[in-house]
């Protein structure tokens, strides 16, 4: 070695590696930053680096009473504000001992359901522009009207809607809401069916995501992966199905598996979801009593005991639950909320280690992950 | 539905013509006219048949035909003409800018959008111009550890080699900047250069995103070289010459794609991805690399390489017509123009209107003109509607068709092309 002329230096392993940070000035990365590190073309690395956008929403829960942490809650996820209210609405419920009436819960389940298909259609364009293809992000926003509409009328807001409230909802459903509905996801239904002939059955689409980042069944189960991620690969765990909560046991309707657990199939699984969510709401519509009260007349400012409570739901992300602790205050103890998107975000160095570059938007964005959310 | 989309109203559409209209009549007069009397007043006068050129005569003989018309004549054979005007840089960029507005409106429309619609009032065909001057007035940032003087030329040089295709291009009969007997050839030279300037541009912006998308041209267009020239040989094989202006002359009677469509598909492959279009244009992949090796250019070094660009697809556009389609060839659409109108006036009842001079244009070049720009915009057509449809492919499947297929179908192209030639049904110079 000490023959070497000054100045030149052997190679090192190291040297053929570059780091690349993906993000948060990127555009594909989201809200966060993914330091990469690759060799030639094939990712040796992966560091997730979640937190930019962490907002403190389980701190600030504990400065306001229950009916005031509604607003605030809903804020990590906007498009899907109706599921992430859905667990605080119940645990409320559950520790001031509130009697929802029986139309509340079926217009609860409507307006989440819609939430859901808002929430798929946004995160689909976003993977549809990920790979490339223009026109799967602007049909998805397109349509992602109808249901914005349609909730637009139900709650007066287009995005944020505030809508769940512990002991019911917050108004009536409009006078010609049903029939509006009906045709709306009628049409809804059919466009959707088109996203089959040109995104989930194009072929480059296939040989780009098809075996790529593979998540087999015992790894999705021990990483903790959760909703669409971990249905993908094969295990049926739907909390709808599972763990029925108000009205979802009177309800017609599947949770839909595939075996594979590639990108292709995690991709999917939301797809088959919105053709249910069509397939629930008109079953509710079809259940739902035709008159009655919304919600239960609540105190000024309500006080629960020495209670604690946990509640969970399937959200557009997977399961998203709430641990309400209260010491008989008008303001909760502790609210700790537990999401799919952080919890979906632990398979992302897995999947990827080995895997190239250019399947680095098709398996991160497959796993169904909100970076808002994630921070809280 | 809350979507308020602006509904195409024919009033509203003869209303912005007239518009438009009537602002270019305003503009002519107000700052046409005073500048021409400025620049005629300050230049040093000729003495043109025995009288002095005074600005007033000057305007005279714009208005008098049998004196402009030869001028004009004479100014159209010159080559600076050729290389300005037509057929060279000003009809390529106006064929460039239509395709960038078409692109646009068409991808709007497969994507339930409306597109451009207010620039210009005529559904936003000035919205190209806008942008342009946008470009230009953004500051051009360079990166600290730069090579300074390659990053600067990168953008120029691609310009430039773009250009250079349009020189090779016969448009109609006789007007070709370069009637090279080494056409082709001249051809595949200049696409050779491209890769080169690709990775002098990213690879002096030293920086990581444009680095590895340069690597990535790189790699992409060296292999779609081979089976682009591969897929070509066919023809030179038929047609026995390199010559581009012979090779379109040997379709007057059929184009080759009827004898060689595995070529020509080949060709429009190999073709798309030399472009870097959608689906081939993992150079750009935002979601992976943010723009590739465009990353680091701002302001107009950006614009220029997006004009070389679109320069190189109307090229190669024009390459497939000419090679494949036939080029300038097709049914006469022109009526032959009567020789007495030119020489003796044509009578319209009490006047009599006289045209003296020459016609500026043949007939036979205003068809051929004609005829290979439709047939340039459905090529160009093609080119588009992919990135409608398609998502971006990954760089080992993209290497793989390159390397697999594509030059597998090129040879057999060259087996077809060679047993027509053997068993007689074709040889050089067409239909034998």
């Amino acid at each position: 070695m000490s023959e070497l002329p000054p100045g030149i230096k052997l190679e090192k392993e190291d040297d053929k590696i570059m780091t690349l940070n993906v993000g948060p000035q990127h555009p594909g990365s989201g809200h966060m930053r993914i330091i990469v590190k690759i060799d030639g073309d094939y990712i040796v690395s992966c560091d997730p680096d979640p937190g930019y956008v962490h907002r403190g929403e389980e701190k600030m829960a504990e400065y306001r009473n229950y009916i005031t942490n509604i607003p605030h809650l809903e804020r990590p996820v906007i498009h899907d504000s109706c599921n992430i209210l859905y667990p605080y609405c119940l645990g409320v419920e559950e520790i001031l001992g509130l009697e929802v009436p029986e139309r509340a819960k079926y217009i609860r389940v409507i307006a989440s359901e819609l939430n859901r298909c808002v929430y798929t259609l946004y995160w689909l364009a976003i993977y549809g522009i990920f790979l490339g293809h223009s026109t799967m992000f602007m049909w998805p926003t397109g349509d992602r009207e109808l249901l914005i509409d349609l909730l637009e009328k139900l709650s007066g807001a287009r995005v944020t809607h505030a809508y769940f409230i512990p002991g019911g909802v917050r108004n009536d459903m409009p006078a010609n809401f049903e029939d509006v509905c009906i045709r709306q996801i009628n049409y809804f239904e059919k466009r959707i069916k088109q996203y089959d002939s040109i995104f989930y059955s194009n072929p480059i689409l296939k040989s780009r995501t098809i075996k790529t980042g593979v998540l087999a069944q015992q790894d999705a189960i021990s990483l903790g992966a959760t909703g669409s991620v971990l249905r993908a690969s094969g295990v049926d765990f739907d909390v709808r199905k599972k763990e029925p909560y108000d009205v979802y046991d009177n309800l017609d309707f599947q949770s839909n598996t595939l075996k594979s657990g590639d990108s292709y199939a995690r991709s999917k699984i939301p797809w088959l979801d919105m053709l249910e969510s069509c397939r629930i709401i008109r079953n509710a519509l079809e259940k739902i009593p035709k008159s009655g009260s919304v919600r239960v007349k609540l105190k000024p400012n309500p006080k629960a005991g020495n209670v604690e409570t946990y509640k969970r739901v399937e959200s557009g992300r997977g399961s998203l639950g709430m641990y309400i602790i209260s010491n008989g205050k008008p303001e909760p103890y502790r609210v700790k909320i537990s999401v799919g998107s952080f919890r979906n975000l632990i398979c992302l160095p897995y999947l990827l280690k080995g895997e190239k570059l250019g399947n680095m938007p098709a398996v991160y964005w497959s796993l169904n992950y909100w970076p808002v959310e994630a921070d809280r | 539905m809350s979507i308020i989309a602006p509904r195409f109203r024919l009033g509203y559409f003869i209303k912005s013509l007239l518009d438009n209209v009537f602002w270019i009549i305003i503009l002519l007069t107000l700052i046409g006219i005073p500048a021409i009397q400025v620049v005629l007043f300050f230049i040093d006068l000729p003495v043109i048949e025995g009288e002095l050129l005074t600005p007033f005569l000057a305007l005279t003989w714009l208005a008098d035909p049998s004196r402009t018309l030869p001028i004009i004549k004479a100014l159209m054979q010159t080559d600076f003409f050729k290389i300005a005007v037509f057929p060279g840089f000003g009809f390529a960029a106006l064929l460039a800018a239509g395709t960038i507005f078409i692109e646009r409106k068409l991808l709007a429309k497969l994507q339930l959008r409306v597109g451009p619609f207010y620039c210009g009032k005529l559904e936003g065909i000035l919205q190209l111009m806008g942008d342009g001057l946008k470009l230009i007035s953004k500051e051009i940032i360079i990166p600290a550890k730069a090579d300074k003087p390659i990053f600067w030329a990168a953008p120029l040089l691609f310009v430039g080699a773009a250009a250079a295709f349009i020189s090779l291009i016969p448009v109609s009969p006789g007007w070709v900047i370069a009637d090279l007997d080494v056409g082709l050839l001249a051809f595949f030279a200049i696409i050779g250069f491209f890769p080169i300037i690709t990775v002098l541009a990213s690879w002096s912006a030293n920086s990581k995103f444009p680095f590895i998308g340069g690597i990535r041209a790189l790699h992409q267009m060296v292999s779609f070289e081979i089976p682009l020239i591969l897929s070509l040989l066919g023809i030179v094989i038929l047609t026995g010459t390199l010559n581009l202006s012979e090779i379109v002359e040997s379709q007057s009677n059929f184009p080759w794609i009827i004898f060689m469509p595995i070529g020509a598909i080949v060709f429009f492959i190999a073709m798309l991805a030399e472009l870097e279009r959608i689906p081939f244009d993992l150079p750009e992949a935002e979601s992976e690399i943010v723009a590739g090796w465009l990353t680091e250019f701002s302001g107009m070094m950006y614009g220029l390489v997006q004009l070389g660009s679109y320069l190189k697809l109307y090229a190669f556009a024009a390459i497939f017509v000419v090679l494949f389609l036939g080029g300038w060839n097709g049914p006469m659409i022109m009526p032959q123009f009567p020789q007495e109108i030119i020489t003796e006036g044509i009578e319209l009842g009490p006047i009599s209107v006289t045209i003296p001079g020459l016609p500026l244009f043949t007939p036979e070049m205003i068809n051929g003109t004609f005829w290979f720009t439709i047939k340039t915009i459905g090529v160009i057509f093609f080119i588009l509607i992919p990135r409608g449809v398609f998502p971006r492919i990954r760089i080992d499947l993209l290497l793989h068709i390159g390397w697999y297929k594509l030059i597998g179908l090129a040879f057999v192209n060259i087996f077809i092309s060679l047993s027509l030639l053997y068993s007689g049904v074709l040889g050089p110079g067409g239909m034998m």
